[in-house]
């Protein structure tokens, strides 16, 4: 008779038990869930399906000619290795300043707090604002070109703006806090202590650097590419307003843009910019692979985390 | 989060985007500050970089107020007749409504459904962890126009296009990420013995995030409220895809303006960026005066509450 | 609440992933006891804390208070009382709040909260930091009030989950006393969780050590302390001189052994099994270094040895010493005078406090040495 007692109780026990466990964590996460799949997911899925339909409106039968068009197009090609040339070099360049710049602040130095105050102001401000300030700045009759030239450093005034140099300028202002500051919050997560470790093991400033704290920062530097490069890829307003859209920064937004709301194109459209979507997503991908391989364990015992 | 690396990103985020750490006080002996010419490398970088920043500020502010400025070093005359032009040209009311009014919402609704979502990431441990985590993620790996320009084309569908829903939808999607990324190392902090202390007392689930775990968080939730907003405020692309000009935002009439140079004097598109910065600035300002600084100060566990 | 006479927890197992946290875990508390769960991390003891606590669900298994199940019920509605290893105090609370905190949850009305609140921190003496926060608090006041807060709301059971382990040693020898002296006042039954021996032995009516989810001894604290009953449990309690023995033979109640240079001892066993215990199978002798003796003419158990290390441990020394003939038996000795290094010196253990336990156990135990002298080849393992 107990026996039996014993055993419904354990059967409910254990069925409360799962019961209690799943219906909060469904609950709680079902309004963010429902929110990505109508959102995000259904609407990727949408444009997926209708990148492969003929048609303006995308009431055609499947096809590829969507796909055919744009690979088929030398100039809409094009657009992939422009903005690989415009993302890729700006990227490398502000993950590769970050680094020096943030080991060397990385245990606190003084206006810390103001110089990251201050350096955050590009990324509140945005991508457009940032644009159209720099078409005053940077013109050639603002300030920058006319301080260059009352120094004599120059003759004439530098062509900063409605070019590519421009876009990528553009791109390094709001591109590189973000990177510093990320790159930043890791270095000084690595515990002091490793450092002062490897100092009494006999190594140099620059060895412990190589040795210990450059392979620690590893997954910091990936994120802050990964995160970067997908901003710099999607460029989309600057290239508009400080490059030249229609040669040498027609970037695949652009041409994503162009062909769903100027050509009216939309499953055109939202090819293309399903196509940048892809190749965003495998460089990101491949960032991340590398990264993993090169830190592997090194994140482990890494100092007391952030 | 299972995922440390996103945890630690997103714990970066947090303490360095807003005002963090003092030095440190430890008893240890400070390691080798850098060289000298490391020092003056440093700051004359960080200085030329926020020399120029306020550079393009200030060269917009300037032209928002200048007569007639060509090659010199400052306007010839003074004026505030292109904030009248703007005025006429645009109906400022309305889009300092629409502005505001997204941001906010889209901001509320991010945090409402965000929260949740952020609290099982930080608290539970399942299987579907790491997926789930990804799955939320994923929007902030896809460029904008990728996602956008198809579910651009599903709101129009669903004629929602015409009023600020569709727009505060549309913000939505890159805003979930963001928050649930900065929310859960704040909630992670908050120790849950605390929790489990708050149940053994007698508090129900619901007494004990009400009196415990929300006010932990609060910090948190400025935070992300406040970048949310920020960035909902200077998020161009999708906007852009289904606005019309009842519906538009600063930043895309600041755009259109800009792109259309060739229509407007320089003079007033300056005036619209100024106008724009303004109601960044004062977001920020207010924020800041409502909220006391210290409570966006994250409190670094100390070593007693191990 | 009502008085608990019976605390009982009968077959509970709480199973994570693939590992049994707890497995068939049976135990019976009587009301009004200190009961100590002590065991290494990983044992098991916290999650058996927890459970009790309604925090863990259980897998199996029930939890019954004076015969009536209690496992359905929630943490919150139990009406136990636990103190957490870091205290848990509401950080954004004052010292006031914290420990009216049950009482606001049960809507006691305000009057009567602050009077109570302020009763029970005049018992601790912290009356004067009712508007401070905890973080303004030492270490050692932080627990009082985490103490406190759980015993102003009355529980009929207090749960305490290894509260003295972030203190320094003063603090923990004097925290300590004011736990003792208050279960003594109050009478409250009592759970304890803690790996610290010392702890266990000076506050417990009963001790529970646990091993890997499991019960391994339970007992009085003198019992585990003179009696341990498995070579695991003897590890624990500090029994950290091991000599492998064949048995030889018997001698009224006493075993006679051997070691392998022929060394004839008289020993010991808890176990019950020790009466089929036949001549020829192998042993492993333990003794704590405080029962053995530096003494010029034993009777009997007389072993001689070369001193190797002297430690001073302020109340005593702690003498390395090898065994002669015995290359690999080094033992750890206690006396109030040194010896000098390299001495020969005769000592004894009495045949009631050399304990032996079967050998296949020892492969899977670990040493848990006491003292900090290592020399050469730490040789106290089991050898075969």
């Amino acid at each position: 008779m107990a026996n039996l007692f014993v055993r419904q109780s354990q059967t409910t026990t254990r069925w409360m038990l799962i019961r209690r466990l799943n219906i909060w964590t469904l609950l709680l996460s079902l309004p963010a869930l429902l929110t990505v799949l109508i959102l995000f997911i259904y609407p990727l899925l949408f444009g997926l399906d209708q990148s492969f339909r003929s048609g303006a409106r995308g009431e055609g039968d499947w096809t590829l000619q969507n796909y055919e068009k744009f690979f088929g197009d030398s100039r809409q090609v094009d657009t992939i290795w422009t903005t690989f040339q415009i993302a890729l070099p700006v990227t490398f360049f502000s993950v590769a300043l970050s680094v020096p710049l943030a080991y060397f602040m990385r245990r606190g130095i003084k206006f810390e707090r103001l110089i990251t105050t201050i350096l955050i102001l590009p990324i509140t401000l945005g991508t457009v604002m940032v644009a159209q300030a720099m078409l005053n700045y940077f013109g050639p009759r603002g300030w920058f070109n006319q301080f260059l030239q009352s120094i004599g450093l120059i003759d004439a005034p530098l062509r900063l703006t409605h070019n590519f140099l421009g876009v990528e300028i553009a791109l390094f202002i709001q591109g590189f806090p973000f990177a510093f500051l990320l790159i930043l919050g890791y270095m000084s997560g690595i515990s002091s202590d490793l450092e002062r470790a490897s100092q009494m093991l006999g190594a140099s400033q620059w060895q412990t650097f190589w040795r210990i704290i450059l392979p620690l920062t590893i997954p910091g530097i990936a994120t802050a590419f990964c995160l970067s490069f997908v901003a710099n890829f999607s460029v989309f307003p600057s290239a508009n307003l400080l490059g030249q859209p229609t040669g040498e920064t027609r970037v695949i937004s652009i041409a994503a843009y162009q062909a769903a709301y100027i050509e009216n194109n939309r499953p055109f459209g939202t090819a293309i910019a399903l196509i940048m979507g892809l190749i965003e997503f495998a460089v990101i991908m491949l960032v991340l692979w590398f990264s993993r391989k090169m830190a592997r364990g090194a994140t482990l015992g890494g100092g007391k985390g952030v | 989060m299972s995922n440390p690396q996103v945890s630690k990103d997103a714990t970066i985020l947090k303490k360095t985007v807003l005002l963090r750490r003092k030095p440190s006080t430890s008893s240890r002996p400070p390691l080798k500050k850098g060289t000298l010419v490391g020092k003056i490398l440093f700051y004359g970088l960080i200085g030329f970089f926020l020399l120029n920043l306020v550079g393009l500020v200030g060269s917009v502010l300037v032209d928002s107020f200048g007569e007639r400025w060509f090659g010199t070093w400052l306007p010839a005359n003074w004026t505030g007749r292109w904030y009248e032009y703007i005025g006429s040209d645009h109906n400022m009311g309305q889009l300092l409504t629409n502005t505001l009014f997204v941001a906010v919402t889209t901001t509320l609704i991010a945090l409402l459904v965000g929260f949740p979502a952020a609290y099982i990431l930080a608290r539970k441990q399942f299987r579907f962890k790491g997926l789930l985590t990804g799955f939320y993620l994923l929007p902030m790996l896809i460029p904008p126009l990728a996602y956008g320009i198809p579910l651009a084309t599903f709101l129009i569908r669903q004629d929602l296009h015409r009023s600020l829903a569709g727009i505060i939808l549309l913000n939505l999607v890159p805003v979930l990420p963001f928050v649930i990324l900065i929310l859960a190392p704040f909630i992670e902090q908050v120790d849950v013995s605390l929790e489990s202390a708050s149940r053994i007392l007698g508090a129900n689930r619901f007494q004990t995030f009400r009196r415990v775990v929300l006010p932990l968080v609060i910090p948190g939730l400025l935070t992300a409220g406040l970048l949310s907003l920020v960035r909902t405020i200077a998020m161009f692309e999708l906007t852009f895809l289904i606005a019309d000009a009842n519906t538009q935002t600063l930043v895309v009439a600041l755009y259109g303006d800009a792109f259309g140079a060739g229509i407007r004097p320089n003079q007033a598109i300056s005036a619209m960026a100024v106008i724009y910065m303004a109601t960044t600035m004062a977001l920020l300002v207010f924020a800041l005066i409502f909220i006391k600084p210290t409570q966006f100060v994250v409190q670094l566990k100390s070593n007693k509450s191990k | 609440m009502d008085q608990i006479q019976t605390l009982e927890m009968r077959g509970v197992t709480r199973r994570y992933a693939t590992t049994n946290a707890l497995a068939n875990f049976n135990l019976l508390i009587k009301g009004g006891s200190f009961v100590t769960l002590l065991g290494p991390s990983g044992c098991g003891k916290s999650t058996a804390l927890n459970c009790l606590a309604g925090l863990l669900e259980l897998t199996e298994g029930e939890i019954l208070v004076n015969g009536r199940p209690v496992q359905h019920i929630p943490a919150e509605k139990r009406g136990f009382g636990m103190v957490f290893q870091n205290y848990a105090l509401f950080p954004h609370l004052t010292v006031a709040r914290n420990v009216g905190y049950g009482l606001e949850i049960r809507g006691v009305p305000k009057a009567e909260r602050a009077r109570r609140v302020k009763r029970a921190l005049q018992r601790v003496h912290l009356e004067d930091f009712e508007k401070r926060y905890p973080a303004q608090l030492s270490g050692g006041q932080q627990q009082r009030l985490a103490i406190t807060r759980t015993i102003v709301l009355e529980p009929n059971l207090l749960l305490l989950d290894e509260p003295l382990s972030n203190l320094d040693a003063k603090l923990r020898g004097e925290l300590r006393i004011e736990i003792k002296r208050l279960h003594e006042q109050l009478g409250l039954t009592t759970v304890y969780v803690t790996h610290d021996q010392s702890e266990a032995m000076s506050l417990s009516d009963k001790v529970v050590v646990m091993r890997q989810g499991q019960i391994e001894q339970l007992g009085t604290p003198q019992e585990i302390f003179m009696q341990p009953t498995s070579l695991y449990v003897a590890d624990f309690m500090g029994y950290a001189n091991r000599l492998p023995l064949t048995l030889v033979g018997r001698e009224g109640h006493l075993l006679v052994v051997e070691t392998d240079n022929g060394l004839s001892l008289r020993a010991v066993s808890t176990l019950a099994e020790s009466q089929e215990w036949s001549p020829g199978q192998r042993f492993l002798g333990c003794f704590r270094p405080e029962d053995a003796n530096l003494i010029t003419e034993p009777l009997i158990n007389g072993m001689r040895g070369q001193v190797q290390l002297i430690e001073y441990l302020g109340t005593s020394f702690e003498i390395l010493v090898q065994l002669e003939g015995e290359n690999q038996s080094q033992f750890l000795l206690r006396s109030q005078y040194p010896p000098a290094v390299n001495e020969t010196v005769i000592f004894t253990v009495p045949p009631e406090r050399l304990l032996l336990f079967p050998l296949s156990e020892a492969s899977s135990t670990k040493v848990v040495k006491q003292s900090t002298i290592s020399s050469g080849e730490p040789a106290l393992k089991g050898d075969n």
